[in-house]
């Protein structure tokens, strides 16, 4: 009886707290609830698609795990394999480095290069910039590999060309020591976007700055190392960063020209090609998500490692 | 800042070191007609290679053929057990599904950063960016698990349905930094109006951000038609290929014996993106100069 008045005065007590606390919900959904309903698509994404994944795969990198059977933990031993008894992952550590240190820096050189023979009035720049951009959009497909595996063939189009010439060269994509160089020259082809980026960057320079260094009679290439350059730190930094950082996460053109082998005796097989063959022809999922983690830690140390050292060379004016 | 990229990309060109002399300028010109041929000559030798005759393919260097036969392309269209039309259709499904995924997600989210007042709006903002740094590496396999047991391998959802929860974060910068542009006045006006946050976001700031969501509607559909990596992972079932799935079975399938039709196909499979590069290229290259897009 007691228990039912109880209720009867909870009800009761309800009913009278209820606008009070209803209001003050109302208040609060009116105050953030727009923003939130706004931002749910977003929220729900990034908790199930990628913080709940990245942690999942965190702790999958600890364990065995086939898809079938239940992943099961084996500690770091995946870890201390990769470091110390995975002759591929060396492999792949090696060509991947080689990659990045090879097409980033003929890629943004070609590309600074061309954008500042372009700022500097020439006519017709918009059709130059068109052609010289337009591989880069092509050339993340299947069909730009399937052009470049024709073009670099032992019987392909360079090779007939290079006969024309009394040239007898080789089957480029075939040989071991030269298969990484086809890639890095489908790369620099693709010097289209960082070269836009730095005709946008030499378009922020003053023109009274050169007007004044030429008055004082500086030449040239003086202008060019004590103005352009310098003032072009940033933009050269940013697509420092990103080009390399894309490098690190190529995989298409390897995986088409070697026919997702990464041959020949692994000379193609990018860190993410091999990534790819250890989770989804091998079905190590645990494995590979210990390479995953592994790329994240790479690319996570290079970015802190470009930002540390920028402050020595690159050159900000606010 | 952006603003200043983005007029300056546009501006006539600057002559900062100078005018040069008539041979000066023939040099340049010279040079780049040389760099633009260089460029292009791989492609049109595609394109001419893919209207040859099949036993002149890699007889001539040239970029005329000798005469004009469009067998390869019949050939390659019915080169697989499928038809090339179904994986067309396929990459045309994504693409688009896609394309409005991520344009109305991002749009919806960018809005909510841009104008919308709420606790966490500061904090959420930094994490949205800092999921840009992430490789999708990371997330690879428990997503692929993910889907494998909810039964959407070999659909396109797992392709398609991150894109309405705006996955590619990337768009919504693009749009914040477009959003924040907009004259609050106008906002300011429509609350006095009687507007909600919903009308405003419909009426007001959908309708004056065009630029912004035709240069992600454009840039979701050529990466997402030129993407690989997800097909290859999610579509096994020859029925669900997308073109880039195609070509790369047709590779492996005729590696030697049929250059011509997978020629054809790999020239008819860059059409759309050609498409776009021709009549909104403005479009791209604003994009490009002012965030720095990866292509």
């Amino acid at each position: 009886m007691a228990a039912v008045q109880d209720s009867v005065v909870a009800i009761g007590g309800g009913a009278q707290a209820r606008p009070a606390a209803q209001g003050r919900w109302a208040s609060l959904w009116a105050k953030h609830g727009a923003g939130y309903m706004f931002l749910m698509p977003w929220l729900i994404g990034f908790f199930g698609l990628t913080l709940g994944p990245a942690v999942a795969s965190l702790y999958l990198s600890f364990t065995s795990f086939d898809l079938i059977r239940a992943p099961e933990w084996v500690g770091a031993a995946n870890y201390v394999r990769i470091a110390t008894a995975d002759p591929k992952f060396a492999a792949a550590m090696q060509v991947t480095f080689l990659y990045v240190v090879l097409s980033v820096p003929f890629k943004l050189t070609f590309a600074l290069l061309v954008a500042i023979l372009l700022d500097r009035g020439v006519r017709g720049l918009t059709v130059y910039r068109a052609i010289f951009y337009l591989p880069s959009l092509l050339g993340g497909s299947v069909a730009i590999a399937v052009l470049w595996r024709q073009l670099f063939a032992g019987d392909g189009l360079i090779n007939s060309l290079l006969a024309q010439l009394g040239i007898e060269g080789p089957s480029w994509i075939s040989h071991p020591n030269y298969s990484i160089w086809t890639l890095v020259v489908l790369s620099v082809w693709q010097f289209g976007s960082p070269m836009i980026i730095f005709l946008a960057g030499l378009r922020q320079i003053p023109t009274d700055m050169y007007e004044a260094a030429s008055l004082d009679g500086a030449s040239k290439f003086r202008q060019f190392y004590k103005i352009t350059l310098p003032l072009l730190t940033p933009v050269i930094f940013f697509n420092a960063v990103v080009q390399t950082i894309d490098a690190f996460k190529a995989f298409t053109p390897a995986f088409i020209i070697s026919g997702g082998t990464g041959g020949p005796i692994n000379s193609t097989l990018f860190y993410t090609l091999y990534l790819y063959q250890e989770a989804f022809g091998n079905f190590r999922m645990g494995y590979a998500s210990a390479l995953a983690w592994i790329l994240v830690l790479i690319i996570a140390l290079f970015t802190a490692f470009s930002f540390l050292t920028s402050r020595y060379w690159v050159h900000y004016d606010d | 800042m952006t603003d200043a990229i983005m007029s300056s990309v546009t501006a006539p060109p600057s002559a900062p070191l100078g005018r040069r002399g008539p041979l000066g300028s023939i040099l340049v010109h010279a040079g780049l007609i040389a760099a633009s041929i260089a460029m292009l000559y791989p492609l049109l030798w595609m394109i001419s290679a893919s209207v040859r005759p099949e036993d002149e393919i890699f007889a001539s260097t040239s970029l005329w053929p000798s005469s004009i036969d469009f067998a390869s392309y019949l050939r390659g269209w019915f080169g697989l057990d499928i038809s090339f039309g179904r994986f067309f259709w396929n990459s045309l499904v994504v693409s688009v599904l896609t394309v409005i995924g991520n344009v109305v997600a991002c749009s919806l989210a960018a809005y909510a950063f841009a104008r919308l007042r709420f606790a966490g709006r500061n904090f959420w903002f930094a994490i949205m960016l800092g999921t840009l740094m992430i490789p999708y590496h990371v997330t690879l396999i428990p997503q692929y698990v993910l889907f494998l047991n909810l039964g959407w391998v070999n659909t396109f959802l797992p392709l398609v349905v991150p894109k309405f929860l705006a996955s590619d974060a990337f768009f919504i910068f693009l749009m914040v930094q477009f959003f924040r542009g907009i004259p609050r006045e106008l906002d300011e006006a429509a609350m006095m109006d009687g507007c909600g946050p919903w009308r405003i976001y419909w009426k007001i700031m959908l309708p004056l951000s065009l630029p912004v969501l035709a240069t992600a509607a454009i840039f979701s559909f050529i990466w997402t038609w030129d993407d690989f990596f997800g097909p290859l992972i999610y579509l096994n079932d020859m029925n669900t290929y997308t073109i880039q799935l195609g070509l790369r079975t047709f590779v492996d399938s005729s590696s030697t014996s049929d250059w011509g039709g997978l020629f054809a196909m790999s020239t008819l499979s860059l059409v759309p993106v050609f498409f776009f590069f021709l009549f909104f290229q403005r479009l791209l290259i604003e994009g490009i100069a002012t965030t720095g897009m990866k292509r």
